[in-house]
Parts: C-alpha cells; structure tokens; sequence
C-alpha cells in the first residue's frame, strides 16, 4: 500500500487583496525528509507555512497534508502538526513548565500526561533545570528550544519550522540544529523555512528557492551548487565600485564571474588554480580568497540579488 | 460548533496567570465596593435620605440600597471591560498566545469561549464582593443578592464581549484609553448608577436604554430592593443576552479574520 506524503501542493496560490505573495508551486514532501523553502523577506515562504499549517486558507490549488484537506480538516491535521513559529509566542510571565502544560492541555493531553510530557521535552532539549522559571530571563536560545520542545508534545508527525534560528547567536544556532539532527533521525518530517544558506545546507535534504511567490529552483543543497555554480567560489575586492573596470583582466579565468558593488565573484571547480591564474597575471586586488560555493551563489545566480540585502 | 472541552483547555492559560494575582483581586472585590459605598452611598445618602422628597424619590428606597445594588453590575462591567483591552490584544499582537492556540487543534471560536468561561469567574468574583459587602446593610441583606450576582456576570459578558470583538481588529492600544475615558466611565455616570435615568433629560433618557449597564443595573436594584415588574425584567435580561450572545459571534469573526488570514 502507498502512503500519500505528508505534504502535496499543486498549483497553490495565496492572495491577500490584490497582493500575490504565494503564485502557484507544487511541492511534495516524502515522510520523513526536511524540505526546506529558502528565499529573502517577502519571497511567500511564511505564506506557504501558513497554508501547510492550517491556519491561512488557500487562495487557489490543491493542498493535501498528512492525506487530508485543510479546508476541510484544518483541526485533526492541527492535531497531528508542531509548529514553530518565527518569533517565540511564548508567556513570558509563566514558567517554562507552565507553557508546556498548559500548551500540551491543548491537544487534550491528561494534566498528568501533559506534566510527563512536559518532563521529557525539557530533557531533550536541555532545560530541565529552568522548568520553575519564568520564561522572561531566558536567553533568545533556551526560549527558542522551550518553543521546539512546545512543539513537539503532541509527537508530531510534521514538523513546521519557520525561520527557527533567526536572532540567535551562532553558537545557540549550533545548538539549535544538533537538536532538529536528532529529531530527523527519529523519522519525523521537517518543513523549513529560512533565508539563512548555511542553515539550508545543515539542515535540508531537499529544497526549493522561491522568488516573488515562485519556485525558481529545486534541489538538493549540492545539487543545486552543482547545477547553477561551480563548486568554489574566489572572491576578489578592487575597492568599492571599482571591481566592474577590472572584469576584462581577469577574463578567461573561472568559468563565470559575477559582478556585485564590493566584490567580484570567480566560480570554478577548481578556486585555488583560478587565483593562481589571477597572480600569474600580476593582477593585485585589494583582498582574494578562495571558498566553497553556498546557496547563497545559487540564489544570486537565480535572482540577480543576494538574499540579506 | 461550541465545544467546551477545548475552551476550558483556553481557560486553562487565563487561569495560570489568574493563580498569580488572585489574593490581589479578591480583596479589592471588597475593599473598592466598600470605598464607593462609604464615600458615595452613606455622604450623598445622608443628603438625599433627609431631603423633603425621600419617601417618593427612589419608591422608598434608602439611597444606600439605591447606589450599592447598582455596583453589583458595575464592579464586573469595569474588570472584565478592562480585561477586554490589554490582555486579549496581547494574545494578538504581544504574547501571540491566540496565534499559537490556533496552531493546535483549537479554534478561533474556542479562544473565544475559553475567555468568556474566564470573564464567568472573573464576574462572579466583582459581583459577589459587592455582594458580600452588601450582606453588611441591613437595608441591602437580601437572598436576591445571589441573583444579582448573576446579573453582574451577565454584565461583565455583556461588556467583555462585544469589546473583545472589537479589540480584535486594533494594531495597538492607542485609543484603549480613550474607551475608558469616554466610553465605560460615561456609562458609569449615564446609566441609572447614581441617580434614576428618569431624572435625566428626555433627550439623553433612550441613551440609557442602548447601554447593556442599564439593564444590569436595573435587575441587580430589582432583585435586591423589588419594585421591578416581571415584564421588564424579562425585557433587561433579554437585552443583556443580546448583547452576550451577539458580542460571542462578532468576536468569534473578527478572532477568525485575524487569526485565519
């Protein structure tokens, strides 16, 4: 027997007003994967989240998730769904426990059920020792893992993550995806969204970019380095505004070269033989380096813009 | 469509912050009801009771039993109002606890319901303080203070609603005040509370009567000191439902649009 894949969106559009922030994608999300939507502000991935989740009726389209019709099933899906959302919706004058049990109550878990549950989920994500505390003084990290241990005391089978590690420092980011690692191994689904590349990389086995309320590209994180970059990048500075002039001098070398206000950016398979090239030819820029290529050249490259802008 | 399951789990949330500030809240169900009435009730009593119309002016009434009966439906009108601003839109805008409800199984409609349970308690609290100063009068001792309470809570709903449903359409608290200033406090001044709405001018009288406090405070008198025929009273009660149950379907909409956009 076939199993129907958590997530299925054809043709799916989402209008408010006049506005189109989401303009027709198909997506499908086999169970157990962590599918990313990557793309900046404005791009309609919280508008996709907010559909997949039940909570914003779809404008156009067909949207199946978990086999079931959100227009129709929006609270049993609900039942089965975790969310985290972007920005914490957390009590901050109530303890950190408070929020668990009063939030598991929700999906009519026992008082004694919901405290178990709350037990085991600040375990996991390492905050037993604040249960009694209120959530106010927490650090942006520890609220941010009070909020995925909120979501998961319903033993979601889909995940939806919006943006989870936005205004976090990099070590509780760090934090942070050692803990969706860990849920991943366990089976569960995962939708991200996020404009972070590196967090796309780390933590998606699949992803879209979207652009305007479209998928632009589709992929795994590799494969979509491999299909519209090269495989490392050199990054050379001239000074501001003065990189353009210099394009001729270093033609021929990389296989294409990006131009942008600060920088010039040399893709190749082969960065460390494509600098090489540049000082063989006695050209001096200010700076030079050589990287592997990211997402974030893939969304460039798709878009002519870079993403935090 | 109404499920109560869900709403008390909504009611659940509003308690645990309720638990931090009980103590607070009962003893100022007390203390205020006894403030207005010592102030109020027994100084301007004192003038009204000894003038040359007392025995006709309020059927007979003390001025005391006049003024407190009519706290019993304005001591809920003005906590649960209040809770009607501040806390439901930070479950908007602040907290976003709606948003996170209606993540789970629950429903906008369940928000709602789980809020009006809470208003219940909050109501029963306001109401039965002044109730319980009340029990001191010899002139207000009566077992339609039980009654009356109930009035109070029917009251606060009537309030608490229809504001929740409009609070659920703001961006910010800019003109929360401006709805205590000239919108509550007038109806305080307007609504019988002080004085029979009979002696205000013929013009502003009906005003009187589009308020849900009028009504409250008109069955909260009846039950406590008589005089109120059962024709009207069914005419208040049903005023006061109307405007509970059409405030628990407006809020339940404006909850909706905002929550499911």
């Amino acid at each position: 027997m076939s199993v129907e894949p958590p997530v299925v969106a054809s043709g799916l559009v989402k209008r408010f007003g006049d506005f189109t922030a989401v303009a027709g994608i198909d997506i499908e999300i086999p169970a157990g994967e962590a599918f990313g939507f990557l793309g900046p502000n404005g791009a309609g991935k919280t508008s996709t989240m907010r559909m997949i989740g039940c909570v914003s009726p779809v404008t156009e389209g067909e949207l199946r998730i978990l086999g079931r019709d959100p227009r129709h099933d929006g609270r049993e899906i609900r039942r089965r769904m975790g969310v985290v959302p972007q920005l914490d919706q957390l009590d901050n004058e109530l303890t950190v426990e408070e929020n668990l049990v009063i939030y598991a109550r929700y999906f009519d878990m026992s008082r004694a059920e919901a405290r178990r549950k709350a037990a085991e989920l600040l375990d996991f994500v390492q905050l037993t020792e604040k249960a009694p505390s209120k959530v106010d003084p927490l650090s942006g990290g520890q609220k941010r893992r009070v909020s995925i241990a909120r979501s998961l005391v319903n033993d979601p089978d889909l995940l939806l993550l919006d943006e989870p590690t936005t205004g976090l420092d990099p070590q509780a980011r760090h934090v942070l995806w050692d803990k969706l690692y860990q849920l991943k191994e366990r089976g569960a689904t995962q939708v991200i969204t996020t404009h972070f590349m590196d967090e796309a990389e780390q933590l998606c086995d699949r992803l879209v970019v979207m652009d305007g309320g479209r998928i632009v590209a589709e992929g795994s994180p590799r494969g979509l380095i491999a299909e519209h970059v090269r495989r490392e990048v050199v990054e050379v500075r001239f000074g501001y505004g003065r990189n353009e002039e210099r394009l001729a001098d270093l033609a021929g070398i990389g296989g294409r070269t990006e131009v942008l206000p600060d920088r010039l950016l040399i893709y190749d398979d082969d960065g460390d033989a494509a600098l090489s090239e540049i000082h063989r030819r006695e050209i001096v820029p200010e700076s030079a380096l050589v990287r592997r290529a990211s997402l974030e050249d893939v969304f460039l490259r798709l878009t002519g813009r870079t993403l935090v802008d | 469509m109404i499920d109560l399951a869900p709403a008390l789990h909504v009611n659940g949330r509003s308690n645990a912050f309720f638990r931090r500030i009980w103590k607070g809240v009962l003893i100022g169900s007390i203390l205020q009801p006894l403030l207005y009435l010592l102030g109020v009730g027994i100084g301007v009593g004192s003038l009204v009771d000894q003038g040359d119309q007392a025995a006709t002016l309020l059927d007979g009434a003390s001025y005391l039993a006049f003024y407190a009966t009519a706290l019993v439906a304005t001591s809920p009108m003005f906590v649960v109002g209040q809770d009607a601003l501040w806390p439901i839109l930070d479950g908007f805008l602040w907290s976003n606890a709606y948003r996170a409800m209606v993540t789970t199984p629950l429903r906008p409609v369940d928000v709602v319901l789980g809020t009006a349970i809470h208003w219940c308690l909050r109501g029963v609290i306001a109401a039965g303080g002044v109730a319980t100063v009340l029990l001191l009068f010899d002139d207000t001792r009566s077992p339609g203070l039980l009654l009356a309470t109930g009035v109070g809570v029917l009251v606060g709903l009537a309030f608490g609603l229809p504001l929740a449903a409009w609070t659920a359409t703001r961006d910010g608290d800019a003109s929360f005040p401006a709805i205590l200033r000239f919108g509550i406090i007038p109806m305080f001044l307007f609504a019988g509370v002080f004085y029979p709405v009979e002696q205000l001018p013929d013009w502003l009288e009906p005003v009187a009567w589009i308020t849900p406090l009028f009504h409250g405070v008109e069955l909260c008198r009846g039950a406590v000191i008589g005089g109120l025929g059962l024709g009207r009273a069914v005419v208040h009660l049903a005023v006061l439902l109307a405007f509970v149950v059409g405030g628990f379907v407006a809020a339940t909409i404006t909850y909706g649009r905002r929550l499911h956009s």
